[in-house]
């Protein structure tokens, strides 16, 4: 396919344009997260230091909600991967009366303006008198978590070839065994994609958190309230280092992915949608 | 098999009772919550007050008329930046196609309010971007970006692009090359091979990008609260429904204006699928 001359040098320079509008937010929190200001203002550049990077862990104010999000992360990623892979089993695996009720209760979420999940649950928070606070975020985050774990070990298991399964039956392992040595090994990958879609969406959800946080500060939410003026460094140090942390979860999935010998579609799979 | 058939409710039960207890019951108990008298201190006394809804529609329609438009706006932009670049990934992407599609995603592993108020930054009116034309003399000193409409579709339009571009590059990478090579070999011109085979094969991607950008952009506060600096003129729906429950704690008119931005946006995805015929696009 010979292309014309749009498509030779509009679409290259157009792709480029494009690709720094991407980048120029993350380009400036990453340089930022370098830089050295007189005030907490931090909006012109001042000079390079990497002090930021030390000063930002003796600090309880931001270590406190950085930790309180990491806990609610990792909690609500092990029940929501679990709940959501029974799930999908579920619906992949068997026929049965409700499939359909199901599978809507699980993608109505999904399509739900954010808004209206953490209004919706605040409104029952306060009419039945319940504390806002970190039981109330896990229990939110594991809600809009369980849809998209489902999703997507759901697109993992309908590719699944059976045949291995009844290879273990007939080598006389039982129902249980055979999930345990055949079944999870094989969706395992998926799983991983899904734990770390969920821990993602977690720690950085900011939308229906606020409406059952109470008076308790996830990481999102101290940002956006220590950020009234001007954005101190260490959010920007912070950021810079998540950033970091996701390529290695990037990373971790891809070689998952080689090692169980499946066509992985990189970075996309991640995202899931 | 008698006792095999319990195994899936066991497998869903823990995950539908979660849904059910902490999703369907709060959408219903808002309902009700919306047709409620009373004070936060006093507790709600459920009085079937149907009143506030043309209450409230008549107070802020302007609101979900603006909405509408900003998130509208958000979803022709992104679509008009999203399809040429999707397109490029997919047809002549080469070997730099992961490197773009990791591009694309990069956004979201970058916390969403640090890099919304990163660009509230480069935007400021001494920022990288305007600051510099400003300097150049390009700009008028007295120009400004922040707190107006455009900046908040423009924030808009930043954090919901990758959901436009990976819905149509999907779409784009499915259709078959030799499609389109066939309508060359019957002398079909280039633009029109694009726009009957190539773009109508990709309309489901361009269908499920809408409403990726739309439904989450019509509900959306906070690029209104940090680029549009929570500037009155510039404000969403979403806004005052934040306000409204968090701080002025008026919950029965916060739960009604809720519940119109869903029914609204439930009716507007209904007419958009029903007009471009997702139905028959989605079989």
């Amino acid at each position: 396919m010979r292309g014309g001359r749009f498509s030779q040098v509009a679409l290259p320079v157009f792709t480029a344009l494009v690709v720094i509008f991407l980048f120029l937010p993350i380009a400036v929190m990453i340089g930022f997260s370098f830089n050295d200001p007189a005030g907490r203002q931090n909006i012109t550049w001042q000079g390079f230091t990497i002090q930021n990077y030390i000063t930002v862990w003796s600090r309880p104010d931001i270590t406190g909600p950085l930790i309180l999000s990491l806990a609610i992360a990792t909690i609500s990623t092990i029940i929501a991967t679990t709940i959501g892979t029974m799930m999908g089993l579920a619906l992949v695996r068997y026929h049965f009366r409700g499939k359909s009720f199901s599978n809507v209760l699980i993608f109505i979420p999904m399509t739900a303006p954010e808004i209206i999940l953490g209004a919706s649950l605040l409104g029952m928070w306060v009419s039945f008198g319940v504390e806002r606070g970190f039981g109330t975020i896990l229990i939110s985050h594991i809600m809009f978590n369980i849809s998209f774990v489902v999703v997507t070990i759901r697109a993992r298991l309908v590719g699944f070839n059976r045949s291995l399964e009844e290879a273990g039956m007939d080598l006389y392992a039982d129902g249980w065994t055979t999930f345990r040595k055949v079944t999870f090994p094989l969706i395992f990958p998926g799983i991983l994609a899904a734990a770390l879609l969920a821990f993602a969406l977690s720690i950085d959800d900011y939308v229906i958190t606020l409406f059952s946080a109470g008076h308790t500060l996830t990481f999102p939410l101290w940002v956006v309230g220590v950020s009234r003026l001007g954005i101190p460094p260490e959010v920007n140090v912070l950021g810079t280092l998540i950033l970091l942390l996701a390529f290695v979860g990037i990373g971790i999935q891809t070689w998952q992915g080689r090692r169980s010998g499946r066509e992985e579609g990189g970075p996309v799979t991640l995202v899931g949608r | 098999m008698g006792a095999r058939r319990w195994v899936p409710y066991l497998l869903l039960g823990p995950g539908v009772a979660w849904l059910l207890i902490f999703f369907a019951i709060p959408m219903g108990y808002m309902a009700i919550l919306s047709l409620s008298e009373g004070t936060l201190g006093r507790g709600f006394d459920l009085t079937w007050n149907f009143a506030i809804y043309p209450e409230v529609i008549g107070q802020y329609g302007e609101l979900f008329l603006r909405s509408i438009f900003y998130a509208l706006m958000t979803t022709l932009i992104t679509l008009l930046i999203g399809y040429p670049m999707a397109y490029t990934i997919a047809f002549r992407g080469g070997r730099f196609k992961n490197v773009l599609l990791l591009i694309v995603v990069l956004p979201f592993f970058v916390s969403f309010v640090i890099r919304t108020l990163n660009w509230r930054m480069v935007l400021s009116d001494n920022g990288l971007v305007f600051g510099t034309l400003k300097d150049l003399g390009v700009l008028d000193p007295a120009f400004h970006f922040l707190a107006t409409p455009a900046s908040v579709i423009f924030g808009l339009t930043y954090n919901f692009l990758p959901f436009m571009i990976l819905p149509l590059y999907v779409a784009l990478e499915k259709i078959d090359r030799r499609l389109i090579e066939a309508a060359g070999d019957l002398y079909a011109a280039r633009g029109s091979a694009f726009w009957r085979v190539t773009f109508m094969l990709s309309l489901p991607g361009v269908v499920a990008g809408s409403l990726l950008t739309f439904i989450p952009a019509v509900g959306d506060f906070i690029n209104a609260e940090i680029i549009g600096a929570g500037n009155p003129d510039s404000i969403m729906i979403g806004n005052v429904i934040q306000f409204k429950f968090l701080n002025s704690n008026d919950y029965p008119a916060a739960a009604a204006l809720a519940f119109v931005l869903v029914i609204g946006t439930m009716l507007l995805v209904a007419i958009y699928t029903r007009a471009v015929g997702a139905e028959r696009l989605t079989e």
